[in-house]
């Protein structure tokens, strides 16, 4: 069950990202476009995902454990830094440039091409690469 | 156009349900950049196989469709350059600022994180920056 749940919720992840649109790059990029033809899709996307997790919080605000057992997410970090800054202008510049962020990346990948596949690999070798890389530069911070 | 917004809800909704059960039931955050991010760099620990599982199914159902229909075109840019640099930024920018659209955007902003709320504020603001200077300098 531990791997069986997880497995199906990744399909329905996938599933909705194909089909709220996504996949389609050009589709992202329209609603980063405020200033061309604007594509609203992406917040009905993002707010109707909200929507069902709003009240899983509150649920488990109420429990105890995970239903199969093993402890909830704590409370999230507060921290609000150099790193958080820095990361969000990066990945919102990689995000606007190709249209792709992680989720969709992946959902695409076995229909998306040989742009997709160009993608995966050079997004999955900075995330090989950026804890080392970060230590050195925020040492401390 | 017209209808987009439909199906944009939809999949949302569907999105929505896949990250509550996973919450509830694994205990754990559908954030696709950390799920990704410890698998390659080796922080996953004990969620290696939850987390593999995840992605999978991520890819695996899109793939199996992909056999029976027709499935929507991604418009993928042919500028190998642009999407090697892209995909350095997304890789690098979510493992520093931990989180994507998916952890900060859908799991953090519905539990009211200040943190995410202002994570999710900042990327959509550099996206929306960097497509008006792109367009400007011709690349887009």
């Amino acid at each position: 069950m531990r791997i069986l749940v997880p497995l199906l919720c990744g399909g329905l992840f996938g599933g909705g990202l194909v089909v709220s649109g996504m996949t389609d790059t050009l589709r992202v990029q329209g609603f980063l476009d405020l200033f061309g033809g604007w594509d609203p899709t992406l917040m009905f996307v993002m707010g109707g995902a909200i929507i069902p997790m709003f009240f899983a919080w509150r649920i488990a605000a109420n429990r105890e454990a995970a239903v199969l057992g093993g402890p909830l997410p704590t409370p999230p970090s507060t921290q609000i830094d150099t790193r958080l800054a820095v990361g969000g202008i990066m990945f919102g510049m990689g995000w606007g440039l190709s249209g792709f962020c992680p989720g969709p990346a992946f959902a695409s990948l076995s229909f998306g091409g040989s742009g997709g596949l160009i993608f995966m690999a050079a997004m999955l070798a900075a995330m090989f690469a950026a804890r080392p890389i970060t230590g050195m530069i925020f040492r401390g911070a | 156009m017209e209808i987009s917004w439909i199906y944009g809800l939809i999949g949302g909704l569907m999105i929505g349900c896949a990250a509550a059960v996973y919450l509830l039931v694994n205990g754990r955050i559908m954030g696709a950049s950390g799920i990704a991010g410890s698998i390659v760099d080796g922080s996953a620990g004990s969620a290696w196989g939850e987390r593999a599982a995840f992605l999978a199914g991520v890819i695996g159902v899109p793939a199996v469709a992909s056999v029976f229909m027709d499935m929507p075109a991604t418009n993928v840019t042919s500028n190998v350059p642009l999407l090697i640099v892209a995909g350095v930024l997304v890789g690098f920018g979510t493992r520093l600022g931990s989180g994507c659209t998916s952890g900060h955007g859908v799991c953090g902003m519905s539990r009211l994180s200040v943190r995410s709320i202002i994570a999710t504020v900042i990327y959509i603001g550099a996206g929306v920056l960097v497509i008006i200077a792109a367009r400007g300098m011709g690349v887009l």
